[in-house]
């Protein structure tokens, strides 16, 4: 018996009777992360890290059934081990580790390896097993340094004021949003967000982590009140008419698709940046190698590519379809669940 | 290179037009002559020759950056675009260069003459002193296929800002012969005379008629006359030569030896705007025909005795030497009237469609597919000959096109601004309890339809051929399209012309889509 099987409900360990981010209610769920297609609604009890809890709790609405251990504390469930460990993704987010009878599997959940400056930075952890994501496991996909990145948006909120122009950037409104907050100079003007992105940023400022000061957007505002002013808000709202009390505005979108020309282009925005909360192709190798693991599945993303690739590297390998989408929903509307729920910022 | 690059950026950046036409004129104050020269060639799609095998290419990159072909070939198949690829791919730079646009091609044209293994080395070089952006231009430059987001109109204005000419002026300057090898940028944009013999004016275009035609008002103020189905040309004699242009800007008068008679018509100075036409015994023959022509490099005696082809005229932009585009169309049309009455069979006049109503306008307009036409084309009486795309004086009013419902059988990602998302789609139609595949088609969808059809087609595989995904057979779109023929090439023994995406009928089962019967019935209906 294989100390994790995958089946239709998720990664399910037998001996203990527990899954690891299912896609469907069960008895028991270890979540690494709140991001809507790892930490789902309809399970009986749920298991996350101290600080990936609030997040959770609000959006899924829990009180009692949701536990905490904090990182690299060791539960016993029925003789198994399990541990949470920074996978550096989003604030609280985890990877988790599972040992019996001294094997030792490991579950990525969503990781990065760059520095954001306000999620616990990724912990590399041995194992004999590692199920990886492999969203951006193409060689096409390589980061810039973040610093880059982040001159480059200061650069274009700077022009942007100069030609008397609103800046909208938008990103996933759990831990993107707040990335974009974090680094970007907010010496250089106001940042206001949207609702969806105000919410998150509350609980998250509740637990302790501190960002600089912004603003919700209100239905009463003026467009003289954004003027040179950043505005964040999530994916959904591009495209909607939301923005139209920003105009003249420029649009700029952050997300690891937007390293391709054709992705950046389709969406119509004025800039894209290439910033993203998961591994690129160097990382994605090198935290593989890290592991130790002989046997390595793959999750969401390029996984037959990426599977065969590793195969080719003498890395034993196998796919595993799950129902994680991975930073899917930062080009496809309508995904981010936080957005969709919160009308009273749509005026 | 550095110049051309940032140009190329801060385009691709924007969808808006001002800001398109300041990025154009800040490069043509920045950038010196030969560059400017070739920046112009490049936007109006004219580019070096291809000196080095794409495909090899793909394998100097991939062993580069260490990856192994077939992972390279995956990611070319995502990315939609191999010089994109290429920059992706490959290690950051060592070393930086200053060498401009215009050394840059001069480098890519001397690779001509060399061996595989020299090209090789001298590519490596150059991919190893550009940054990733740089870089993307540099294989762009190489493999040809250059979009750049910027119609021929924009680059006019913007042109038109920096040398202080005027548009129409500079439109009409750009078109035909010239080359950035052998010309020079004082001389092409500034200079007073025409040098070149065989310019051409550059074509006006109508837009579809969106509204009621009714509300054109009064239609004595109107001539109505058939849109022809063939290659919209332009004939130039002058100096007793000679010159056969197409809309796409190629010089084709080898191609049609039948208009030869040209010069015997017409004096020199005279340039005509007309279709070219497939024509036997008085009557246009249907646009297949003249595919068989199209693309041949040399034209056999049968191919010329079978589909001899025909001039029809629609409008005079030279005589006596002189522009008269600003003549009104009126004016314009009586002169070519005569031009056209020696009565021969090859220029004809193009017939106008005289009626005292908007109704009986409508009903002619009925007939348009007997006579092989696509509809009616409106022109305002006293309109001036203007210059590419334009609103208001003429309208085309076609006839709506056949349609079918048939089944998507597989899908193939897209390129450019659809790369990665599976847009081209091809379809099939019932012949018995087998789908047959017909045709192919990819435009018509809106943004939001692509995104969704992607999503299901990434759900609903059930094969992987490289780019190609075979799926389930579910959903049902109405494929409209202008015309159909006979033919061996296809599977299906048709071939449609202009099939497109009319609309996606979530309100079909598969079962309900139509059948390659009712297909050879619009066939034979109408042949």
């Amino acid at each position: 018996m294989s100390l994790l099987e995958f089946n239709d409900r998720g990664i399910y360990c037998r001996k203990a009777d527990v899954y690891l981010d299912p896609w469907k209610p069960v008895k028991r769920a270890l979540i690494t992360h709140g991001h809507a297609d790892h930490a789902r609604w309809g399970h009986e009890k749920y298991l996350c890290t101290e600080s990936a809890a609030p997040v959770i709790r609000h959006r899924l609405q829990l009180s009692n059934q949701l536990q905490t251990l904090p990182y690299g504390q060791t539960i016993d469930i029925n003789g198994v081990h399990f541990s949470f460990h920074p996978a550096g993704h989003i604030p609280g987010s985890a990877q988790i580790r599972v040992e019996c009878n001294g094997e030792i599997w490991v579950f990525s959940g969503d990781y990065k390896l760059q520095q954001d400056n306000f999620s616990e930075p990724f912990e590399p952890v041995k194992c004999h097993v590692f199920i990886s994501e492999s969203t951006f496991g193409l060689p096409i996909y390589r980061w810039r340094s973040p610093e880059e990145i982040f001159s480059e948006i200061n650069r274009w909120w700077k022009k942007n004021q100069e030609d008397g122009k609103v800046s909208v950037i938008s990103g996933y409104s759990l831990g993107k949003a707040q990335r974009i907050l974090q680094n970007v100079d907010a010496a250089l003007g106001n940042i206001f967000v949207h609702g969806a992105v105000d919410n998150i940023t509350s609980i998250l400022r509740a637990q302790n982590i501190s960002l600089p000061g912004t603003i919700r957007v209100l239905p009463d505002m003026k467009r003289r009140d954004f003027e040179g002013a950043l505005v964040i808000c999530p994916p959904s709202a591009v495209g909607s008419p939301w923005l139209r009390r920003f105009d003249p505005y420029s649009l700029g979108i952050a997300s690891g698709w937007m390293n391709l020309r054709g992705a950046r282009r389709r969406r119509g925005a004025d800039r894209g940046f290439v910033l993203s909360d998961h591994a690129d192709w160097n990382d994605l190798n090198g935290a593989i190698r890290e592991t130790g693991a002989s046997r390595v599945y793959i999750t969401h993303g390029y996984s037959e590519i990426f599977a065969k690739w590793l195969a080719e590297n003498g890395i034993e390998s196998g796919i595993v379809k799950t129902q994680y989408e991975g930073e899917l929903s930062e080009i496809i509307e309508g995904t981010d669940p936080e957005a969709n729920n919160t009308t009273e910022t749509v005026a | 290179m550095k110049f051309f690059t940032e140009l190329f950026t801060s385009l691709d950046q924007t969808t808006k037009t001002l800001d398109k036409i300041k990025a154009l004129v800040t490069y043509f104050e920045n950038a010196n002559d030969r560059d400017k020269l070739w920046a112009i060639a490049l936007l109006s799609h004219r580019r070096p020759k291809r000196s080095v095998n794409a495909t090899l290419l793909g394998l100097w990159a991939s062993e580069v950056a260490g990856l192994p072909p077939w992972l390279f070939e995956e990611s070319h198949h995502v990315v939609g675009d191999l010089a994109e690829t290429i920059s992706l791919v490959l290690p950051p730079p060592d070393e930086t260069s200053s060498q401009t646009l215009s050394e840059w091609i001069e480098f890519i044209k001397s690779l001509e003459p060399l061996t595989v293994d020299q090209k090789k080395e001298k590519i490596l070089w150059a991919w190893q002193r550009l940054e990733p952006m740089q870089r993307f231009v540099f294989n762009k430059l190489i493999t040809g296929g250059f979009r750049i987001g910027v119609s021929q109109q924009l680059m006019v204005k913007a042109l038109s800002k920096h040398a202080e000419v005027k548009e129409n002026v500079i439109a009409h300057r750009l078109m035909g012969n010239w080359s950035p090898e052998s010309g020079n940028f004082q001389e092409l944009v500034l200079s007073e005379d025409s040098l070149d013999l065989s310019r051409p004016y550059p074509f006006y275009l109508a837009y579809a008629l969106d509204s009621e035609v009714s509300a054109l008002g009064n239609i004595e103020d109107w001539q109505a006359e058939w849109k022809w189905d063939g290659i919209r040309g332009q004939v130039i004699v002058r100096k007793r030569e000679l010159f056969v242009w197409s809309r796409g800007e190629e010089l084709v008068t080898d191609k049609y030896p039948e208009f030869v008679v040209m010069l015997d018509l017409l004096p020199d100075g005279t340039a005509i705007d007309g279709e070219i036409l497939p024509f036997k015994n008085d009557l246009p023959l249907s646009f297949n025909k003249l595919q068989t022509r199209i693309g041949r490099k040399v034209l056999s005696q049968k191919q010329l005795k079978e589909v001899p082809v025909a001039f029809v005229a629609y409008d005079l932009l030279e005589w006596q030497g002189n522009d008269v585009r600003e003549w009104p169309l009126e004016q314009r049309r009586a002169q070519l009237a005569q031009l056209c009455a020696a009565g021969s069979s090859v220029l004809r006049l193009s017939p106008t469609v005289t009626v005292d109503s908007w109704e009986r306008l409508a009903e002619e307009r009925m007939r348009a597919r007997e006579l092989f036409s696509e509809g009616i084309m409106l022109k305002r009486k006293d309109s001036t000959y203007r210059d590419g795309r334009r609103r208001g004086d003429w309208w085309k009013w076609k006839i709506d096109p056949f349609t079918i419902d048939a089944v998507m059988i597989y899908a193939m990602s897209g390129h450019g601004r659809r790369a990665n998302l599976y847009t081209d789609y091809t379809f099939a139609v019932w012949k018995g309890d087998q789908l047959v595949p017909f045709t192919k088609a990819y435009s018509g969808l809106t943004d939001e339809e692509i995104r969704a059809v992607d999503r299901w087609v990434k759900q609903n595989t059930i094969e992987k051929f490289g780019p190609v995904r075979s799926v389930k057979p579910q959903l049902v779109f109405e494929i409209a399209f202008e015309g159909i023929a006979r033919s061996t090439r296809h599977k299906s023994g048709i071939a449609l012309r202009f099939p497109r995406i009319n609309r996606w009928r979530k309100d079909k089962p598969i079962h309900e889509a139509n059948t390659l019967e009712d297909l050879v019935k619009v066939l034979e209906s109408n042949s």
